[in-house]
Order: structure tokens, then C-alpha cells, then sequence
């Protein structure tokens, strides 16, 4: 069982027929037991960073503590990083070293909406069949910095920003693989695999 | 880089069959041809980049129905897609969205009540307000405030109607636009009247204008024929998304034909 964690409002239809689309079984909670007994675990993508965070403190014992596989999907990426820049300055859960910023004005139009490709920078079995250039669907603002040794992917829009990281059992993506047709698909495939083991 | 997106809009009635997409299909090999979730399925397969739902019942039953529509779609379907048509408030919102889609798409509603696009985007957030801005041109010179030129030379404004086209209200198109990226939306569904059901092509001179005016995507629609009407659009008319229904469901043109020849002319797109 897949556990999507919870932390505000939002579409989680979207990520939860994906999975079951692909063979999984999942469970939308905020509930720390069904969380702890999870083959794997998914942060989603709605919301803002405040507010989420505020959420996943009060659940902070048992995820910190998490050795299955984790997927962050855009604000859920976020989530792990050190810090955010979001609505003030707060701090994530600092699994994987790095910080949330904006896209500056001059790239052009923000939020980054809809497909881009995908850069591959490292190979990992999340990426199994996955093509460098494969276009995947975005909506986000702000972005995640980080060190070279965690990227995965990254994107190009007007700089070179990153879309996918990996740092042991942490797997995150900016983009929204639940909408990113077959590719995205493909990759919430590898996911469940990856989580069977 | 962004990808130039192709999105096929759906107009979804009810008869005694439940849900169907009107404007007649022809597809063969579909086992029911009219279900809005078997050619969204099929859109998807093709190569479509997001798809648009569009209610025109614009009654509670039509309400009800497009519900499980995108219940349904959202089951199959991992593309991003929009519902629009009579919207009225944040609550019609909410139980969109939560049904599973992505946006939805404010007309009349926006034009009656600037502030619900505020407080859309306030609670629900920019990415998945869309303002459809249906307009006509208008050669009263003395009104209007922003003036485009034609293709024949002459100078025009667009005004804003609503109400699915038959209603005037006397706002300008541009300032219109402006004003709702300002509250707060984050797309424009931009159709012309005067290219509307036509197949001559979009039209370009409001679609670049709109572009050019504002800093959120503009999806350009009504009007398209051909394939290098696709091309006008993102070349010409700036559009950052071109949206068709009829020359889709027809099978008169398919999606993927259109992205090979824009693929070929150098304009960015999603090839799987």
C-alpha cells in the first residue's frame, strides 16, 4: 500500500488514479500509522509550503524516521529541501541540502506552466525508460537548489533549473508525473517497483 | 524551452444516452463514439496536450453530469484538463476541481463578478483559474481603448460578449485582459466571434495583441481550418496554446499531423 500524505487542500484524485492506473494501491491519509506501514510513501503536490510544512511537523516523528521509498512531487520535492523562500522564510525537512527560491522576473512568463523537457544528468532506476528530452508537464514558481551529487533531471527555462532529485531512499520531481502522459506514467511505474522491493 | 500546446475542446451536452460531445464525431473504431471520456482517451493517445471540457447545457442536471464526466476522466486520462461552462461560484469551483480536474474556465461569471476571479485564485491559486474571453470586433472607433489593425488595413477593437456570444457588453477585449491577469488569473481562453465556426484561422490581430498585452499564457481559439492555421497562431498570433473542436472530432485533421509540421518549422513541441 502507497500512502499519499495529506497536508491541505487540493486535487489528490489526480495522483491516486495514477497509481492505481499503473497496479498500486493507495491510501490518502494523514493518519501516522497507516503512514509508518506503508510500502512507500508519496508527498504530493498542492498547496503552499507553509501551510504543508505546519502539517508534516506535527507528523515529523514518524517521517524522519521513514526507510521505505519516498516520492516528492512538486511542492512535495520542495518539501525536502532545507529551506524555503515561499511567503517568508521557512524551513523544510531538510532531507535532501537546499533551498526553495523563485524564478527571477526576466525569465519570462511565471509560473512555469506546461511541457518541458527533461535533462538527464544522472542515471537511476526511477528513470528506467525514460528518454534525455522527454517532455513532462509543469506548474510551479519557485524552484529547489541544490548539490550536484542529488540532481537527477533538470529544465530548462531561460536558466537550467532542477526537476528531479534523488538522495537515498528520497525521490523528488518539480514536475507532475500524474499528468505527464506516458512518461509520467512510466516513471510512477518505476516508483511502484522500486517500493515492492 | 516551453512546448507550443494543442488542446481539443470538448462541448458536452446531455441526451437520454447521458454525457455526450456534440457537434457530431466520426470516428470509427470507438464503441461509443460520443462519450466525452472515450474521446478524451483517444485525444490523449494522439498526442493531445491538455484537453478543455466545455458544459453548454448550463443547467444543474448538466452540472451533475459533467461531475462524473471528470470523474471518469480523471480515472484514465493523465493529461491536464479544464471544465468550464457556467461556472458561478467559488462552491461550482471546488466541486470541479475536486472531482479531479486541473482548471476551469470562468466566462460570464468573471465579467458579471471581477472579484470571484480574485477569490478563485486566492483559494484555489493562479494555476488553475483560466478566463475564457469570448469577443467580437467593433469599428465604433469612439469607443473602445485599445485599437488593432486588420488584416484588410482597417482598424478595429475587440468587445467583450458573453452569455456564449450573444450578449455585448461594451468592455474592451485588452483592458479586459489586463485586468483579470491582475486579479489574479492565470491563463486566457481567448475566442473571437468572427472566426468562430469559420475554418479561416485564428484570428491573428486580437490573438498577438492579447500576447503581447499581457504576461500569463493566452490560448488561442475559434476559426481553425488547416494545419498552418495551427502554425499562424503560435507564430503570428504569439499564442502560447491553440485550441480546436470541431476539425478533431470530424478526424478531419489529427493531432499528430499537426505536430510533425510544426515540429518540421522549427515551433517547439511535444513529441512522445
Amino acid at each position: 500500500m502507497i500512502a499519499i500524505v495529506n497536508y491541505g487542500v487540493g486535487n489528490l484524485k489526480s495522483i491516486a488514479k495514477a497509481i492505481e492506473y499503473v497496479g498500486g494501491e493507495v491510501v490518502v491519509t494523514e493518519d501516522p500509522k497507516t503512514i509508518m506501514e506503508a510500502s512507500a510513501v508519496i508527498f504530493p503536490g498542492v498547496g503552499a509550503f507553509k501551510t504543508a510544512i505546519e502539517r508534516l511537523n506535527t507528523l515529523r516523528d514518524i517521517i524522519d524516521n521513514l526507510t521505505v521509498p519516498i516520492l516528492g512531487i512538486c511542492l512535495g520535492m520542495q518539501l525536502f529541501a532545507t529551506e524555503s523562500t515561499e511567503g517568508g522564510l521557512f524551513k523544510g525537512l531538510n532531507y535532501i541540502p537546499g533551498r526553495v527560491v523563485k524564478f527571477p522576473d526576466w525569465v519570462g512568463k511565471v509560473p512555469h506552466m506546461g511541457w518541458n523537457t527533461l535533462k538527464i544528468e544522472k542515471e537511476s532506476e526511477i528513470l528506467d525508460g525514460i528518454k534525455d528530452g522527454a517532455y513532462v508537464y509543469f506548474v510551479h514558481s519557485y524552484y529547489m537548489e541544490t548539490d550536484d551529487e542529488f540532481v537527477l533531471t533538470k529544465t530548462d527555462y531561460g536558466i537550467d533549473f532542477v526537476s528531479g532529485v534523488e538522495r537515498g531512499n528520497y525521490i523528488g520531481f518539480q514536475f507532475h508525473p500524474e499528468k505527464s502522459g506516458k512518461t509520467g506514467l512510466k516513471i510512477l511505474e518505476n516508483f511502484l517497483r522500486i517500493s515492492k522491493r | 524551452m516551453l512546448a507550443k500546446r494543442i488542446i481539443p475542446c470538448l462541448d458536452v451536452t446531455l441526451d437520454d444516452k447521458g454525457a455526450r460531445v456534440v457537434k457530431g464525431v466520426e470516428f470509427v473504431n470507438l464503441r461509443d463514439a460520443g462519450d466525452p471520456v472515450e474521446l478524451a482517451k483517444r485525444y490523449d493517445r494522439e498526442g493531445a496536450d491538455e484537453l478543455v471540457f466545455l458544459d453548454i447545457t448550463a443547467s444543474p442536471e448538466g452540472r451533475r453530469t459533467m461531475i462524473d464526466v471528470i470523474e471518469r476522466t480523471a480515472e484514465q486520462v493523465f493529461i491536464p484538463f479544464t471544465v468550464g461552462g457556467g461556472i458561478k461560484g467559488v462552491e461550482d469551483i471546488n466541486k470541479i476541481l475536486s472531482a479531479g480536474a486541473d482548471k476551469v474556465s470562468i466566462n460570464t461569471a468573471a465579467v458579471k463578478n471581477p472579484e470571484l476571479v480574485k477569490e478563485a485564485a486566492e483559494i484555489f491559486g493562479s494555476q488553475c483559474i483560466v478566463v475564457a474571453i469570448d469577443c467580437r470586433r467593433n469599428f465604433d472607433l469612439d469607443k473602445g481603448k485599445y485599437f488593432v489593425e486588420l488584416e484588410d488595413g482597417r482598424r478595429a477593437w475587440y468587445e467583450v460578449v458573453i452569455y456564449g456570444g450573444r450578449k455585448p457588453v461594451g468592455m474592451d477585449a485588452v483592458w479586459w485582459a489586463k485586468k483579470v491577469e491582475e486579479l489574479g488569473a492565470g491563463e486566457i481562453l481567448l475566442t473571437s466571434m468572427n472566426r468562430d465556426g469559420t475554418k479561416d484561422g485564428f484570428d491573428i490581430p486580437i490573438t498577438r495583441k492579447i500576447c503581447e498585452e499581457v504576461n500569463i499564457p493566452v490560448i488561442a481559439s475559434g476559426g481553425a481550418g488547416t494545419i498552418e492555421h495551427f502554425y499562424e497562431g503560435f507564430v503570428d498570433g504569439k499564442a502560447d496554446a491553440c485550441l480546436a473542436a470541431s476539425i478533431f472530432h470530424y478526424g478531419e485533421i489529427a493531432i499528430s499531423e499537426i505536430k510533425d509540421y510544426l515540429a518540421r518549422k522549427g515551433v517547439p513541441v511535444r513529441l512522445e
